[in-house]
C-alpha cells in the first residue's frame, strides 16, 4: 500500500487544508495581534510598564487570579461528590445522571447565564421567592456582583470538574477498596487512605482545565458581575472596542496568553485534554 | 451487590447533597422553560397564565428570525468544513508519519485552551483589514478554527481502535481506494465523525464571543441576544431560551445514541 511506503507525503497531504486554515486565520492574526504590544506605534515596551506600574490593572489581574481559584475550589468541593456518585452507581443508572450532567455542558452559554440573570435580579425569581414567603423586606442585591460571577462561573465549570475526576475514579480498581475494607480498615478510612489518594489525578486535571478556563472567561463576568468583577478579559475587550487602545490591548492579551500556557504546560506534562470531549 | 443495598440507609445524607448539586447545575437552566409561557409582561416565577406570547414575538420578528436563519447557515456551513478538514487531518495525524507531528496535534487542539477572547481580538484585527467583517465566510472560518479540535478528538478516537487489515482485505479483493474507504473504512468509524459534527455544529451555533466581533450588520442568533440582554432583560430571550435548550437536549441525545452505537460494534 502507498500509505506504507511513504507515510510521510500521505500525512502531511491531509494535514494540508487544516494547517493551511490554522495558519491563515488562527495563527498568522494572533502574532499580528500580539505584535501590536511591542510595536505600537514603534519598538516599545511602555504598554507592558503601563500594565505593571497602574495599580488599576495588577488588582485587575489580582481579581482574575482571585476569581478563577474561588470556582476552581467551588468545582472541586461540588464536584467530587457528583464524580463519586457516577462512578459508583449501575450503568443504567450512571448514563441517566450522566445527562444531567452533560445538558449545562451542551446548552448555549448565553442562555446559562441569561437563567442566571433571571433568577438573581432584582425582581429575579430568588427575590420574588423570598418576598412572597415574607423572609426579606425588599430584594437584595445578588445581580451584578462578584459574587454572581462566582456562582455562575462554577455552574458553567462544573461539568469539565466533574468528567475530569470521573474519567479517574471510574478507573480505580474496585478491589483495593474491597482489600482495604478486608484488613479492617471502616469506610471512611478506605475511602480517606484509598480511594481519595487514587482519585487526585482526576482532582488535579479537573482543577487545571477550570482554573485555565476562567482565566479566560468573558462572557459571564461581563453579564452578571455588571462592572463590581472586572476580569482580564473585560479589559482586554474594552481597550480593543471602547477605547481602541490596541497596543495596550495586545500586551494585556499576551499576558493572559502567557499564564494560561504556563497553566496548561504543567497540564499537558500530566494529562491528555482529549479525554474530556 | 448486598452491600450496596445495605448502604442505601445510611447513605441518604450523600444522596442528599448529590440532588442538591444536580439541581444546582440543572434548574436553573430549565426554570427557564415556564418561564417563557407566561402570560405576564415581566419575568415571573411561577408563571402567572399561560401564553405564547413570547414565542409569538420571536417568530414575528424579522431581526430574531433573520439571525436565526444566519446561525444556521453559519452552523451548518462550520460543521461541514470542520468535518471534512477534521477528518482528513485526523487520518494525517494517526496514520501519517512526519517530523512534528505532536506539535501540530498541539496546534490543531488550541483553540480549546486559548482564551476565546483572544482569537476573537486577533481574527478581528485581520479580518477587518481585508473587510471580512459581517461576511458569512470570513465567520464560518473562524468558527471552523474553534471547531476543529472537537471533530478531530473524535475522529482520531475512533481512528485509533481501527483495525487495518479490514482495509487491505478489500484492497486485495480488487476494490480501489475510493471504493475502500466509502464501503469499508467510512460505515467503521462514522460513529466518530457524526460526534465530531454534533459537536462541531454546537460549538458554532452556541458561539458568541467571535460573533460579536465578526458579525457585522448581520448578527447570529447568539449576537442578537448578547445585544438584547446587554441592553435589558427582553423577555423574547426567554422563548429563544427555551427553544435552545430543546435543541441542545436534542443535539446531546443523539450524540449519546451515535456513542453507545459506536460502543457496540
Amino acid at each position: 500500500m502507498r500509505t506504507e511506503k511513504d507515510p510521510t507525503v500521505y500525512g502531511l497531504k491531509y494535514l494540508a487544508p487544516s494547517g493551511a486554515l490554522l495558519a491563515a486565520v488562527f495563527i498568522l492574526p494572533i502574532i499580528l495581534f500580539l505584535s501590536r504590544s511591542f510595536l505600537d506605534p514603534e519598538p516599545t515596551l511602555r504598554h507592558f510598564i503601563h500594565a505593571f506600574k497602574e495599580p488599576v490593572y495588577l488588582k485587575i489581574i489580582w481579581i482574575t487570579f482571585r476569581i478563577s481559584f474561588t470556582v476552581t475550589v467551588s468545582c472541586v468541593l461540588l464536584g467530587y461528590p457528583i464524580a463519586y456518585l457516577l462512578a459508583d452507581v449501575k450503568e443504567t443508572v450512571r448514563n441517566l445522571l450522566m445527562i444531567l450532567v452533560l445538558v449545562p455542558f451542551w446548552t448555549s452559554l448565553l442562555v446559562r447565564n441569561y437563567a442566571w440573570m433571571v433568577l438573581l435580579g432584582r425582581n429575579g425569581v430568588i427575590n420574588n421567592f423570598f418576598l412572597t414567603l415574607g423572609l426579606i423586606e425588599k430584594p437584595i442585591r445578588m445581580l451584578h456582583t462578584s459574587f454572581a460571577v462566582n456562582v455562575g462561573m462554577v455552574q458553567m465549570m462544573m461539568p469539565f470538574m466533574i468528567l475530569s475526576m470521573f474519567s479517574v475514579m471510574n478507573g480505580i480498581d474496585r478491589t483495593l477498596l474491597r482489600a482495604s475494607a478486608s484488613l479492617g480498615a471502616n469506610k471512611f478510612r478506605t475511602f480517606m487512605r484509598v480511594f481519595l489518594p487514587l482519585s487526585m489525578p482526576g482532582v488535579g486535571s479537573g482543577s487545571l482545565l477550570v482554573f485555565i478556563y476562567s482565566l479566560g472567561f468573558f462572557i459571564t463576568p461581563a453579564l452578571l458581575g455588571g462592572g463590581k468583577a472586572v476580569m482580564l478579559s473585560m479589559v482586554i475587550e474594552e481597550q480593543v472596542s471602547s477605547l481602541l487602545n490596541w497596543g495596550f490591548a495586545s500586551a494585556l492579551a499576551l499576558l493572559l496568553l502567557t499564564c494560561t500556557f504556563v497553566f496548561f504546560f504543567v497540564y499537558t506534562r500530566f494529562f491528555k485534554i482529549e479525554r474530556i470531549f | 451487590m448486598r452491600t450496596r443495598e445495605h448502604a442505601l440507609g445510611t447513605r441518604w445524607p450523600f444522596y442528599l447533597i448529590c440532588t442538591l448539586i444536580f439541581l444546582f447545575l440543572v434548574l436553573p437552566i430549565f426554570i427557564i422553560i415556564p418561564i417563557s409561557f407566561s402570560a405576564s409582561r415581566f419575568l415571573e416565577f411561577p408563571p402567572k397564565g399561560f401564553s405564547l406570547q413570547w414565542y409569538a414575538k420571536y417568530l414575528g420578528s424579522r431581526n430574531w428570525t433573520s439571525a436565526t436563519l444566519r446561525s444556521f447557515q453559519v452552523g451548518i456551513l462550520t460543521t461541514l468544513f470542520a468535518t471534512i478538514l477534521g477528518t482528513l487531518a485526523s487520518f494525517a495525524l494517526i496514520r501519517g508519519e512526519f517530523r512534528g507531528k505532536r506539535l501540530m496535534y498541539g496546534i490543531i487542539l488550541s483553540p480549546l485552551v486559548i482564551p476565546v477572547i483572544i482569537t476573537a481580538i486577533a481574527v478581528y484585527y485581520l479580518f477587518s483589514k481585508f473587510h471580512l467583517i459581517g461576511s458569512l465566510w470570513g465567520l464560518v472560518l473562524a468558527h471552523t478554527i474553534l471547531a476543529l479540535p472537537f471533530v478531530v478528538v473524535n475522529v482520531t478516537a475512533t481512528l485509533q481502535g481501527f483495525d487495518v487489515t479490514i482495509e487491505r482485505a478489500a484492497l486485495s479483493l480488487g476494490a480501489n481506494r475510493l471504493i475502500t474507504f466509502f464501503k469499508v473504512t467510512l460505515p467503521i468509524i462514522w460513529p466518530g465523525i457524526m460526534s465530531g459534527a454534533l459537536f462541531a455544529f454546537i460549538t458554532s451555533f452556541d458561539e458568541v464571543v467571535i460573533a460579536i466581533f465578526l458579525c457585522g450588520s448581520k448578527p447570529t442568533l447568539p449576537k442578537q441576544m448578547w445585544d438584547g440582554i446587554r441592553i435589558a432583560i427582553n423577555p423574547t430571550i426567554s422563548a429563544v431560551s427555551s427553544l435552545l435548550i430543546v435543541l441542545s437536549i436534542i443535539l446531546l441525545l443523539t450524540l449519546t445514541f451515535v456513542r453507545n452505537r459506536s460502543g457496540k460494534l
